[in-house]
């Protein structure tokens, strides 16, 4: 048995009003794999991949990262896309890109600048100059250039038009190594489900599913789309 | 251009379908050497473990075989290739016939309408 790339035993979380956020998940998941975290909003899929970052504490239980708890040794093996960005607009990209190769030991560079052209961002340009998709494509190749064990991406594809969807899962998919995993969370199930092994279904803090996308579609003979859809019918 | 897939099926065995499909048509020809795991997975927009699990199942039943240093190949062996391709005939008939029967169509019928046919 492998090391579970995360482990979460009873985690909860709650903040300062109202129900928890993430009610008692436990959870244990394999290295290699592509998931998608799906779940209607405030369902507390921003909230486990902050836990997952150790961006916020837990209110109980537990939360391990190849065995460690968040902290500095399993930020250098996670590679995180926060859901709003954090760089600053007026660096250039350029500028970003050293940035990140001072930050992070993983960082491949190189790979970096290859992706860059292959999207016709001149690395000379200003964050702030680009158009929105290029700020997203931009944000998701300085995450994928790590060579990371767990890429956490949060909404990697909302609010991109569908050619650029395209170039970002095309990126995800050929930047993937067979040991690393991918936790990736979204709404837009339809776009993504093909490159996904793996689903995790949140509803109101609480594990409803967790299941292979193939296994999935083999018993209920529809698309995990489709199966969402009714799942989650209010 | 990424691969078309129905929605509502596991992809691996749709991706089994696809080169299934093509050695028969002699797209991908027999004995012929396949791209990387990584590549096809990208050109076909599928995560690379799916592409993985399908050519794994392709192998299994002989229609592939790997080499140990230089990759993947189609199988060079006829009978393999030829009862593919019954199977695929039988498949497509198959459905052909229930499509017809739920239309209304006889077997004679059908014969008949077959025969007047103009095969190109």
């Amino acid at each position: 048995m492998q090391l579970p790339i995360i482990e979460c035993r009873d985690l909860t979380k709650c903040y300062t009003n109202g129900s928890p956020a993430l009610n008692q998940l436990t959870i244990s998941l394999p290295p290699g794999r592509i998931i998608g975290l799906l779940g209607p909003n405030g369902s507390g899929k921003t909230t486990l991949i902050k836990l997952i970052n150790g961006l916020i504490q837990p209110t109980s239980g537990e939360i391990l990262i190849n065995g460690m708890k968040p902290g500095a040794d399993s930020k250098a093996i996670v590679s995180y896309l926060p859901d709003a960005t954090y760089l600053n607009s007026w660096m250039k990209v350029d500028d970003i890109l050293h940035y990140f190769q001072d930050f992070y030991k993983d960082f491949d560079i190189h790979k970096a600048y290859d992706m860059l052209k292959s999207l016709g961002v001149p690395p000379t340009a200003r964050l702030k100059h680009l158009s929105k998709g290029n700020k997203e494509k931009v944000q998701l190749i300085l995450v994928m250039s790590r060579n990371a064990a767990l890429y956490c991406l949060d909404e990697p594809i909302g609010g991109v038009d569908p050619a650029a969807r395209d170039f970002i899962l095309r990126t995800i998919i050929s930047n993937y190594s067979e040991n690393a995993t991918i936790l990736l969370s979204t709404h837009l199930i339809y776009d993504i489900e093909h490159v996904l092994d793996e689903v995790l279904f949140l509803q109101n803090g609480i594990l409803r599913m967790y299941n292979s996308v193939d296994n999935i579609r083999q018993q209920s003979g529809k698309s995990v789309d489709q199966f969402f859809r009714e799942v989650f019918r209010c | 251009m990424p691969w078309d897939f129905q929605t509502d099926r596991p992809i691996y065995l749709q991706i089994m379908e696809h080169f299934e499909a093509g050695i028969v048509a002699g797209e991908y020809p027999a004995g012929s050497r396949l791209a990387s795991v990584r590549d096809l997975a990208a050109e076909a927009a599928v995560n690379p473990n799916t592409m993985q699990k399908a050519l794994a199942e392709l192998e299994r039943r002989g229609l592939l075989y790997s080499n140990r240093t230089s990759g993947r190949y189609i199988t060079e062996d006829d009978t393999v290739i030829r009862q593919l391709r019954n199977e695929l005939a039988e498949k497509k008939i198959r459905h052909f016939l229930s499509e017809m029967l739920q239309i209304g169509f006889e077997k004679d019928e059908l014969i008949e309408l077959i025969q007047e046919r103009n095969l190109p």
